[in-house]
Order: structure tokens, then sequence, then C-alpha cells
């Protein structure tokens, strides 16, 4: 008796919110009445993760500036004070770093399964383009971020990359002038880096992130068979493929999130250095504006594009071939002619061309943090075409691909 | 007045409003963009260096600061200068026309006196500190090699007159700053008022 009468107290809350904010509404549109298809696979857990993630840079990166100190002057040292003086510093710090690789991590494994499964195809082009804008956004916070710690890496790392702007014909000098704010990369750009990597780049991440799951919605997901389920609805206009987000997914979703926080949490304890490729050596020595260390390299997460950059030997032709390799992903949707989404039905030109993408990329990653001389330099050369080649020749290549017919209905794998 | 007109009334004045509203949109951020230029202190801590060279001996480089970015002063020897003549052809750009210098600095020594050799250490591909090389034909470098800077970081490589070699991803020469002498032993670099070109 005692039971009832509390639920029914619950039920009044609750109507008493819904009538003053749509609580119930949007929780059933957005969980216990979203229904995607019945067939998800592991691929499908790396957009969930990479929110867990960005959770976790909010949090552990909120806590961290309120012991670090922006200035040239006193940063490097800020860092070290949290890793040794602050209680918990040193987890809260490494927590940040490590999740900064594990965002880069989740997020390519996420795009590469829509590589797979054809999900940036109609109608969800613009889920794909929202995609890549959070994509570069978390490039700039990686970029911003990276200066912070004010190493040597940190210090060098920046020169480059703002440096990049200043290949641009007639504006290229005056423009670098102005991001760095200074006659080189000093206080004041550590300053205004800070600013960027805190609240304006992080903001904008936050109502991406919105606006991709809004965008997401609307499609509603793709699955792994590349076939839209809204197009079988049951009397009730249900998809007869599709289950509930919730509980069917939030639970699967909680098996990985689980999996992920134990690889995620023997990183941070173990080895939160990943042998100098999460954080990388030279950025334990504070930065000094007159020498270079021997070798630059990129953190990892940046290694493709940098190769890239380094393969031409023409420093405008540098610039506009890294930064067209970023550009040729936004137009994927419409590079790609092939009606057919899923790998699973797809010929063997684009998993031929697909694998060839993913090696070239994987070994762009591994050459960028090599030193750009004699065999390397070549490769990276080769690997650069193999990339461009993948989108530029993608127009012909799926137009002639012969596809296996597709099913009607979700498949059992 | 019709319905008609009433409606384009009401479009004009919608467009007019935008557009006002616009520009004055585009105003407001003429001063945040602004304050990311260099800020007086800024250009105050860019003030000229004096660098005395009186100790400066032939082959020797000299390191100073100005702006935050080393500048190297280097005095050649007789040597020297006699290689940068027969390396020419293998320069990509050998009368430094795409070069930034100082007008009194585009010569065939890149200097105001042919031995003196002034240059912002800081390469022209993506801003690294290149090292220099001032040995013959080193083991990395190959037999060819008479002397020079090499950068690290792309391998960009450069000569005694800080001119690059075709070939690598530095596009230009390395820059020379503004500089004058004060009198035969002193240098102020970051200024050049008087200096004829």
């Amino acid at each position: 008796m005692s039971n009832a009468n509390t639920e029914s107290r619950g039920a009044q809350f609750l109507a008493w919110i819904d009538a003053r904010f749509p609580l119930s509404k949007l929780f059933k549109e957005h969980m216990s009445e979203y229904y995607a298809g019945k067939n998800f696979n592991f691929w499908y857990v790396f957009g969930v993760l990479a929110i867990v993630v960005l959770v976790i840079q909010l949090i552990t990166g909120i806590f961290l500036t309120m012991n670090y100190k922006p200035s040239a002057a006193e940063a490097f040292a800020s860092v070290e004070y949290i890793m040794r003086d602050v209680e918990w510093g040193w987890l809260i710090r490494y927590m940040h770093s490590t999740g900064a690789s594990a965002f880069f991590i989740v997020v390519y494994l996420h795009m590469f399964r829509a590589m797979l499964y054809g999900s940036y195809k109609k109608p969800r082009e613009l889920l794909w383009l929202i995609g890549m804008l959070i994509y570069v956004a978390l490039m700039a916070e990686g970029f911003f971020g990276y200066l912070l710690p004010w190493g040597q890496m940190s210090y060098w790392g920046a020169q480059v990359i703002v440096s990049l702007f200043g290949a641009l014909p007639y504006i290229g000098e005056p423009l670098v002038e102005w991001i760095r704010g200074d006659f080189y990369i000093s206080d004041i750009t550590l300053n205004r880096f800070f600013a960027l990597h805190v609240i304006a780049v992080p903001l904008a991440l936050v109502m991406l992130v919105v606006v991709h799951i809004i965008a997401l919605h609307e499609t509603g997901s793709n699955n792994p068979d590349g076939i839209e389920i809204k197009e079988n609805k049951d009397a009730n206009g249900i998809p007869v493929d599709g289950v509930a987000f919730h509980p069917y997914y939030t639970v699967k979703d909680v098996v990985a999130i689980v999996l992920f926080l134990i690889a995620f949490s023997a990183v941070v304890f173990f080895a939160p250095e990943m042998g100098g490729y999460f954080l990388e050596h030279a950025n334990f020595e504070p930065a000094n504006s007159l020498k270079t260390p021997e070798h630059i390299a990129p953190v990892w997460y940046f290694t493709p594009f940098y190769a890239i950059l380094r393969a031409v030997p023409d420093k405008l032709g540098g610039v506009i071939l890294m930064g067209g390799a970023i550009v040729v992903l936004f137009l994927l949707p419409w590079l790609d002619r092939c009606e057919v989404k899923s790998i699973r039905y797809r010929g063997w030109i684009y998993k031929f061309a697909l694998g060839c993408f993913t090696v070239s990329f994987l070994a762009l990653g591994w050459l960028g943090l090599l030193p750009a001389e004699g065999i390397y330099t070549t490769l990276a050369r080769i690997f650069t075409a193999i990339y461009f080649a993948f989108f530029i020749l993608m127009p012909w290549y799926t137009s002639i691909e012969k596809t296996k017919p597709v099913p009607e209905r979700l498949t059992w794998h | 007045m019709s319905a008609d007109e009433g409606l384009s009334r009401r479009h004009f004045l919608t467009v007019a409003t935008t557009a006002v509203g616009g520009v004055g949109l585009a105003l407001t951020a003429v001063p945040f963009l602004a304050s990311w230029k260099p800020s007086a202190r800024a250009q105050a801590a860019g003030a000229p260096v004096e660098v005395d060279i009186s100790k400066l001996e032939e082959g020797a480089l000299l390191r100073v600061e100005w702006r935050g970015k080393p500048v190297w002063v280097i005095k050649r020897s007789p040597a020297m200068l006699e290689n940068l003549a027969n390396s020419t052809n293998e320069l990509r750009d050998a009368d430094s026309n795409e070069s930034d210098q100082p007008e009194y600095a585009q010569n065939a020594t890149r200097s105001l006196k042919p031995e003196i050799l002034v240059l912002v250490a800081s390469c022209t591909h993506l801003g690294c500190v290149p090292t220099d090389r001032f040995e013959i034909a080193p083991a990395d470098l190959g037999a060819d090699w008479v002397g020079g800077f090499f950068c690290p970081c792309h391998g960009s490589k450069f000569d005694l007159a800080g001119r690059v070699f075709a070939g690598v991803p530095a596009p230009t020469n390395l820059s020379v700053p503004p500089y004058r002498f004060l009198n035969d032993n002193v240098l102020l670099v970051g200024d050049d008022t008087g200096v004829a070109a």
C-alpha cells in the first residue's frame, strides 16, 4: 500500500515536471523509443566511448586549470607542481594526457566504422559533415593543449604548426604574427592558446556533439548491413528490425565502457607515457626558444598528416596537400557513387581500395614519427599518393563496382 | 496602400535591418580581432639589440637573441667567401630575388660588409633553428658539402650566405634582419636607419 503510494507520488512528480519541461518526451525520443538496427556489432561502441572520453577530458581539464598557470615563466613548473605536490594531481594529469590519445583512438575507429558500413551516405551526409567538424575541432583542441605544458616539444611543435600559415601567399607572415600575438611563440601565445583550449574549443565541441546526436536521431542509425530499418515498419510504426536504444544498447554500451575503462586505467597506471608516444620525452625539458630539439615529431595522432606535409619538397605545396588530406574526408559522401552502403555487399574494388587506404594511413602515421630522410621520404611519397588516389579515383571505381544483392531485412551475423 | 506594397515594404525593412545589424556585428568584431595583434609591450620587447663583434674570430658564429629568435653573426673567412660563387647553380634562389632581406643585403654575400653575415636563425620552412655545419664534406652531408647550415627538422640545407639549396622543403633563403654598424666593432640588429641600399 505504502509502496503504491510512493510510486504514484513519483509519477505525480514526473507529471509535474513534464507539464513544465519535456523530460519524458525527450527520454522517449532519444532513449526508450529510439530504434536502432538489432544487428549492431562492436564497431558501434566508439561513438558512446567518444562521449565518455569527452566527459573525462572536461572533468580532468577543469581540475587541472585549478593548479595550472598559463604563463611562460610558470607553466612548466606548475605542471611539475601538479605532478609532485598536488594530491592526486599526477592521476588527474595522466588521465587528461591519456584521454587525449584515447579520444583520437576512438574517433579514428568511429570514422573507420562509417567507411566500413557507408554511414556517410544519403541520408546521413550532414551527419558526416558535422562529425568531420568535430574531428577538426578535436585536432585544434589537441594542438592548443599540447603547448600548455611548455616543454621543448610543446614549443617547437607549436612553432612548426603556426608557421604552416606562413606558407600562404601575401597574408602568410602577418597572419602568423597575428596568431602568435608576438614575433615568436611567447607568453602571449601561451596565454591565448590556454583560453582557446579551456573554453572556446571545448564549448564548440560540446555544441557540435549535441548537433551530431540530433542529426543522428533524425535520420536514425545506420547498421552493419547498411539497410534503412525505417522502410520496414510494423503496425505500430516501429521498425521490425529495430530495438529500443534503451535498454538494449545502453546495456551493450555499458559493457564496452567497462572494457574501455580497464584498458584506459592500464595505460594511466602502468604506461602513462606510452613509451614516448602519449607524452614525448623531449617535453620533459622546459621550452627554449633558442634551441630546436634534434628531432621534432608531433604526437602520434597528427603524424599521418605530418608525414604528408614533409613528403612534399615545397612549403606551400606541402601545406596545401596536408590541408587537402583533411578536406577530401569532408567530400566523402559525394565522392562515393556506389548505391550500396555496407562493405558486406560491396564489390572487391571498394574492399581493396579501403584496404589500401587503411594501410597508407597507418604507414603515414608511422613515417610521421621517423626522421624525414632517404627511404622514409620515398615511402611517405608513395603512401601519400595512395591516400589521395583512394579519394580522387573514388567516383570512378565506385561507379563501375559490381555489388552483391542487398537483403530486404537485417541478417544475423 | 495595397497588400503587395505592404509586403514589399516589410521585405525592404527586414533586409535593411539585417544589413545594418550585420555591419554593426562586423564592426564590433574588429576590436576583438585586433586584440590578437602584437601588443604595445610585445612591440617594445622587440626593440633592436647591440652586438659587440670585436672578439668574433674568422669562421666563428655568435648567437644573439632578437625578438625571441636566435640571430647569428658570422665572420666568414676568405675561403668561405670564395666558395659562395662556386655553388650558385645548385641554389634555388641564388640572387635572393624571392627571399626576405633588406635591399642592402641583396648581393653576392648577402651582407653589408662581405665577411660579416647576419641571419635570423629560423628555417624558412617551419621555423626550426638550423645547425651550423661549417666542416668540409662531413659523412652525413656528402662530399660536396663546403660548409653551411642544415635544418635537423626537415632536412633543409643552406650555404654560407644562408641561401637555400634546391630540392629541400625550405622555400626561400634564410632571412637577413635589418641591421647597421654603429662602429667597426658594434652591430645594431633590428634597426637600419640611415643605411643606404
